[in-house]
């Protein structure tokens, strides 16, 4: 007789709305989170995409502790001093279904463990998971401070590091070219002065990506998400290239923020949290293995997580995950079987869901951004110079416009631009 | 160039430090090769260089993302856990 139904690691978004869906069936859940609430040791650039989480709890966005609604997307090229931007707004972006939130994880996460809790789910807090129980080759619980706790199911929503999955064999450790590492400075602002400054409403605001100058020319870019009273300013770089350019990321974020272009968005601000975290970019190629006897992986721990450039995604994935990890559980739960053959209805399921076919549908992407420079080096460049030869004027004798945009396509080449599009194309 | 300092930001940060246990291990007379990746990539810059070119790395001030033990787990690292239970950074707001 197991102790529990099934215990999680991890008080992120797929292991807490694993614990809610399996206590919601009156299921015997503990979770286990080693920070010392849940989020304590979570951090976003970020922002959720509603969907996965609004069919689980329909209306989540008017009672949990989102910060603002976006309905304005912006992507930037940058250089060292200029910056070319496409400006997206739209009341459609905040339409139900498809609306999407910045978000602070160390609230956020605290209120979905609230709801865990109201439905019967047990939450410890401070306490560190040191190893996985296995008996007759099977995962049997955990192991944390030298005592052993069983349970039927053993679910790892322990993080993109996830060591536990390492140490269960089910993953080698991340590749250096399959992760990013991210760093943000939360910058406080009033409400006022964020809605002044990003053209928007009382509890509307803007996501916003950006490439070349952030990440200094290398694998990477630049985001801000405006939060309800603060902005999240931030740099994530591949760690394979990072490691072979000459700034250091805490440099590049400097860097970015005093960015002729940014500085201006954030003056007057505090700052009031530095974070950093891995992200798990490797796409559909880094997926591990999900499924053992007893054992299940979700959220980042399995990689769950898309970079396209414009949009990123890692959290709505991640309450799927849960949510898939949770039918499954309940079903070998009915049928009284724990295999790796029962709980594999979880990757069926997984299969067949929004999570795999987004991530099939992008496989090529992250090998795409990996491969193309001219993305962080080149473009930013040539469209500056574009952009400088519509709008400057002096005086000067005038160019046809063909002239002109033939010059600064010069600068990447123009095969090369054609070739990178078709290839960006089809790797969407 | 207005030269970053981190340790000011880090400042800013919440953090239950575990005096005398230390979650990351650097082996003695590290690759410099090696630790230059580190220098590059660690978010909290705490793999520092000194004016010497001496390598002086103290995991106090960590965000315990992990990034060190990818890079160079094999190579520089003799240990990298995650803090005890309830110690390390403490985000307010993540």
């Amino acid at each position: 007789m197991s102790d529990f139904d099934a215990i999680i690691v991890g008080g992120g978004l797929a292991g807490l709305t694993t614990a809610y869906l399996l206590a919601k069936e009156s299921a015997e859940v503990l979770l286990i989170e080693r920070g010392n609430f849940a989020g304590a040791k979570n951090m976003t650039g970020g922002r959720l995409y509603s969907h996965s989480l609004e069919k689980i709890l329909p209306g989540f966005a008017g009672e949990a502790p989102v910060e603002r609604r976006v309905t304005r997307e912006k992507v930037s090229l940058m250089t060292g001093d200029s910056s070319v931007t496409v400006d997206y707004f739209s009341p459609g972006l905040a339409q139900p279904g498809q609306d999407s939130y910045t978000v602070l994880r160390a609230d956020f996460d605290q209120w979905l463990a609230g709801r865990a809790e109201a439905e019967g789910a047990q939450i410890v807090t401070g306490i560190k998971v040191d190893d996985i129980l296995i008996r007759d080759g099977q995962v049997r619980g955990i192991v944390a401070g030298g005592d052993e706790m069983e349970a039927d199911v053993t679910v790892l929503a322990d993080g993109v590091n996830s060591l536990l999955a390492q140490k269960l064999g089910l993953r080698a450790e991340l590749p250096p070219q399959q992760v990013a590492v991210g760093v943000k400075e939360l910058i406080a602002l009033p409400a006022s002065v964020i809605e002044d400054r990003f053209q928007c409403r009382t509890g509307e605001g803007t996501a916003w990506l950006f490439a070349g100058q952030p990440s200094g020319g290398r694998v990477g870019g630049g985001f801000l998400y405006t939060n309800k009273e603060s902005v999240s300013l931030g740099v994530v770089c591949t760690l394979s290239d990072l490691i072979a350019g000459n700034a250091t990321l805490p440099q590049l974020l400097e860097n970015f923020k005093r960015h002729p272009a940014v500085a201006p968005l954030v003056e007057g601000g505090k700052l009031i949290e530095y974070s950093g975290h891995l992200v798990p970019e490797g796409g559909l190629a880094m997926i591990p293995r999900l499924v053992t006897d007893g054992a299940l992986i979700v959220g980042d721990a399995a990689g769950f997580c898309i970079n396209l450039g414009y949009t990123v995604r890692g959290m709505d994935f991640a309450v799927g995950s849960g949510e898939y990890a949770a039918q499954a559980i309940l079903q070998a739960k009915q049928a009284g079987n724990f295999s790796a053959e029962s709980l594999d209805a979880y990757r069926s399921a997984l299969e067949e869901s929004f999570i795999m076919q987004d991530m099939r549908l992008y496989h090529k992407f992250p090998h795409f951004m990996e491969t193309t420079p001219r993305i962080f080096a080149g473009y930013p460049e040539m469209a500056s110079d574009l952009m400088a030869q519509l709008f400057v004027v002096d005086g000067q004798r005038p160019q046809p416009l063909y002239k002109k945009a033939g010059r600064s396509l010069k600068t990447v080449g123009t095969l090369n631009l054609i070739l990178d599009a078709l290839r960006g194309v089809r790797a969407l | 160039m207005s030269i970053v300092n981190v340790d000011e930001k880090l400042g800013v940060d919440k953090f239950h430090v575990d005096e005398g246990n230390a979650h990351i291990v650097l082996r003695e007379s590290p690759d410099l090769a090696e630790y230059h990746k580190l220098f590059l990539a660690c978010p909290a810059g705490l793999y520092k260089i000194d004016d010497n070119g001496v390598c002086r790395f103290d995991c106090a001030g960590c965000l315990e993302c992990g990034t060190c033990r990818v890079l160079c787990g094999d190579t520089l690292l003799t240990k990298w856990e995650f803090p005890a239970g309830g110690m390390g950074v403490e985000f307010r707001y993540g």
